[in-house]
């Protein structure tokens, strides 16, 4: 099933009907007539979208949907196509299936996300994958890959999971970290993995750390080794060759004091 | 006007256990007679008043400090959405105001008494329970950890102090007062408790928890307050604390006193590897006790949310839990502490907990001492009361409970040897007669001629659901607040409010102190009358 957004709305849609569990056992007539929320106005799918196409687990929706929040909330399983940009809570609760978006996405990108991959070609905002506020925990589990940028406060109160970024995020990745993995291409900015108890960051690039991580040894971890081949299916590198090079691995954060680790990437100097 | 008929009458305040007979119901009272109006057919129901909550936590700084704490709490909860009838609101463990009135009411609970409000912010506790729709309220205000008032105790001026206490009643427009943890909130100033009752506290030489005790019960008694001294005891929660509580008790001696959830205080060992239930040996001491009466703080396993003036103690549950933790300083006044917890059946402190609750509702031999509370939201949500009711009507439904709780536990309690099963007249007692008399409201918990008309109608055989799950009537002063589960747009319900007598000139000791030690100015203080809405003032003679 196609869904064409017609024009962008003014103000954000909330759209969390466009899941594959809600949209697979109904009939295109049914799904036109779905409610969505603008502002406080409840409106129809087709006021919205052109529906084309019989639904099923494979949902394809076009369009700048920059302002259509929510797709694919609490989705268990099938597949979203976004061609084109999408907005705000995109995947969130997400518990299986999977999600890629060929532009831009926004903030709360995966927000405490327990299974499932989504996968964006271009940036995210913040608080990839993080807890909603208040909440205990973030992310339980699946996969994000972002291939460009993102915002603050990505993976934050992450307990378990994965998060890859091709480009650099800004401050406060792994914020209060608990678990799982951020791996980070293109670096960070500021105050990475600040009260962080447990839970890996991996840094291909030079970052600044904050004083309360110590440094523990250089080394290559096994399990990287793995990520590297997981990655590799999945169209993304990491470096895992001793000969290359080998990881400055930070303990912190002392100011908890947490046991997780920071691992950056040193090149072999040639 | 209104007739209920046909209906089997539960109405232990007047001697009517399951007769069936009509009430009548005329301006918003009970009458023996009505000519006309609506008739409602009530057979195969069970008729009974209104419940009365003798101490939860529906509205204040406190509550709304706990509110903000827990947005996650709300993403998950029950949303009333606004209706023409009804205003929108969140249920979940600590509801927003409009749904605290809704929830309560769709319940049959139609009387809700605020245990804990600190005069300094007993402005903002009135305005929310304006907003708090269907329920008559009261609020008790906090004196234990009152500074000026420990500080009359120190000099020996007990006269002045009763001045002081009542000036501050009608200042905050309360209806009683309460006692936390008595000196152990003004030693949390300087981090420290009071975990003894006869030794001074903190920053004084002699005032004791005890002394504080006696005077504040015999304060109250002496301005014939309609609800005793309402008491929280030292050493709330902790293993071995029992002994604190029967000490307590016997200071109270000759004197009127409500201990407030009494199951937090009913625990022995030494630590929390040790602790056990002594709700036996409690029971066995308060039922010889008649100048007392007590409500349950039952805990039910689940979500809560501890929220109390013993800001030490929240700080011992923080320490513990790893949670989140509000502490607030409430001046010279008291303190207060808030903390999220769950209660696990396989946790061996929450198993005692959960059994001490039950132990002492089914030991406690008069149904008239010993009310039907949760502590809300503290040991369990108020609108949890259902599975409670089931739990002291079904031992089986008891037993079903117990064999899921960690074998250990089975040690330490009593419960699984408990066989009594509570009747429906012993249920109306302890949920609407019982804590109506406790507190003094003459017209609520009874269906007599002059009671409020406040009735409730549950099915008798509502199937496989909980009995007081979901009434299918609930009538509040004359009208018919909710009907089939669906609520009706009703009247606001009113505050009760108690005036005592002081000596006016008790104001000239006052401003002055006001100038030196708090931060609003004494023409400030006092909560204006216009702030109430339709208040009943209980004028103390």
């Amino acid at each position: 099933m196609t869904l064409t957004l017609k024009e962008q709305p003014k103000v954000p849609l909330e759209a969390e009907t466009l899941s594959p569990d809600v949209l697979a056992p109904l009939a295109p007539d049914a799904i036109r007539a779905l409610p969505v929320h603008l502002g406080k106005r409840r409106l129809r799918v087709d006021d919205f979208f052109e529906v084309e196409g019989a639904a099923g687990d494979e949902l394809e929706i076009r369009g700048d949907a920059a302002r259509v929040k929510w797709i694919g909330r609490g989705m268990t399983r099938g597949r979203i196509r976004i061609l084109g940009n999408a907005g705000m809570h995109l995947g969130a609760y997400m518990k299986g299936g999977s999600i890629e978006v060929t532009g831009n996405t926004s903030d709360w990108l995966g927000g405490e996300m327990s299974g499932g991959l989504i996968r964006v070609h271009g940036n995210a905002g913040g608080q990839v994958g993080a807890a909603y506020r208040g909440s205990v925990s973030g992310m339980t589990g699946g996969t994000i890959l972002i291939e460009g940028s993102a915002g603050l406060e990505v993976g934050s109160r992450m307990r378990r999971g994965l998060i890859a970024m091709g480009g650099q995020v800004r401050d406060f990745a792994g914020l209060l970290m608990k678990g799982g993995t951020i791996v980070l291409r293109g670096g960070a900015e500021l105050r990475t993995g600040a009260w962080m108890s447990r839970g890996t960051i991996v840094s291909l690039a030079p970052i600044p750390l904050l004083p309360t991580f110590s440094y523990s040894c250089t080394y290559t971890p096994t399990f990287l080794r793995l990520y590297a081949r997981h990655f590799r299916t999945l169209g993304f590198t990491i470096p895992c060759d001793e000969q290359e090079g080998g990881y400055r691995r930070y303990t912190g954060d002392a100011s908890i004091p947490g046991k997780g680790e920071i691992l950056v990437w040193k090149p072999r100097a040639s | 006007m209104l007739r209920i008929t046909g209906g089997k009458v539960y109405d232990p305040a007047n001697n009517i256990d399951g007769v069936v007979k009509d009430v009548c119901i005329a301006e918003g009272r009970v009458v023996p007679e009505v000519k006309g109006g609506r008739s409602v057919d009530a057979s195969g129901m069970v008729v009974l008043p209104g419940g009365v909550d003798i101490h939860s936590h529906i509205a204040g700084a406190a509550l709304n400090f706990a509110r903000g704490l827990t947005p996650e709490n709300y993403r998950r909860a029950l949303t009333f959405s606004h209706t023409p009838e009804r205003r929108a609101g969140l249920g979940g463990i600590t509801p927003t105001t409009f749904a605290t009135g809704y929830l309560y009411a769709a319940m049959g609970w139609t009387t809700v008494n605020e245990a804990a409000v600190p005069i300094l912010s007993a402005r903002h506790t009135h305005e929310e329970m304006h907003d708090i729709p269907i329920l008559d309220k009261a609020s008790l205000v906090l004196m234990a950890n009152n500074e000026i008032v420990l500080d009359l105790l120190e000099a020996g001026e007990v006269e002045r102090a009763r001045h002081v206490v009542a000036w501050l009643l009608w200042a905050a427009k309360a209806y009683g007062v309460k006692g936390v943890n008595p000196g152990g909130v003004v030693a949390w100033k300087s981090g420290k408790n009071a975990n003894t009752l006869s030794d001074p506290v903190e920053g004084y030489t002699r005032v004791t928890p005890a002394g504080i005790i006696s005077s504040l019960a015999g304060i109250v008694d002496d301005l014939r307050l309609p609800h005793p001294l309402h008491l929280h005891c030292n050493n709330l929660g902790v293993p071995g604390n029992v002994a604190t509580t029967i000490e307590t008790l016997k200071i109270l001696e000759g004197r009127r006193c409500h201990m407030a959830h009494l199951q937090f205080h009913a625990y022995g060992g030494d630590g929390w590897g040790t602790i056990r239930s002594e709700a036996a040996t409690l029971a066995e001491h308060f039922n010889a006790r008649t100048n007392l009466t007590a409500d349950a703080g039952a805990i039910l396993f689940g979500d809560a949310m501890t929220i109390t003036a013993d800001g030490p103690w929240e700080h011992v549950l923080y320490k513990l839990t790893g949670r989140k933790w509000g502490n607030v300083d409430v001046e010279n006044e008291t303190g207060c502490g808030i903390v999220p917890y769950t209660y696990k059946e396989r946790s061996l402190v929450n198993a005692v907990q959960w059994a001490a609750g039950l132990e002492l509702l089914l030991l406690i031999s008069d149904p008239w001492r010993i009310f039907l509370t949760t502590d809300h939201p503290n040991g369990a949500c108020f609108w949890r009361y259902p599975e409670l009711i089931d739990l002291l009507m079904h031992a089986d439904r008891r037993r079903e409970c117990l064999s899921r709780l960690a074998p250990a536990a089975l040690k330490r309690i009593v419960l699984p040897d408990l066989d009594r099963q509570y009747t429906l007249s012993e249920i109306a007692i302890i949920t609407s007669a019982g804590p109506a008399r406790a507190l003094g409201l003459a017209r609520k918990g009874h269906l007599g001629v002059g009671a409020d008309a406040d009735v409730v109608l549950y099915d008798e055989m509502p199937g496989d659901r909980p009995l007081f799950g979901s009434p299918r009537y609930v009538i509040k002063g004359g009208e018919i607040a909710v009907e089939d589960g669906e609520i009706r747009p009703v009247s606001q319900g009113r505050e009760f409010i108690v005036r005592p007598r002081f000596d006016e000139g008790i104001e000239d000791f006052l401003r002055p102190l006001f100038q030196k030690v708090y931060t609003i100015s004494f023409n400030n203080y006092a909560v204006e009358m216009e702030r109430l809405a339709g208040a009943e003032v209980h004028v103390c003679e």
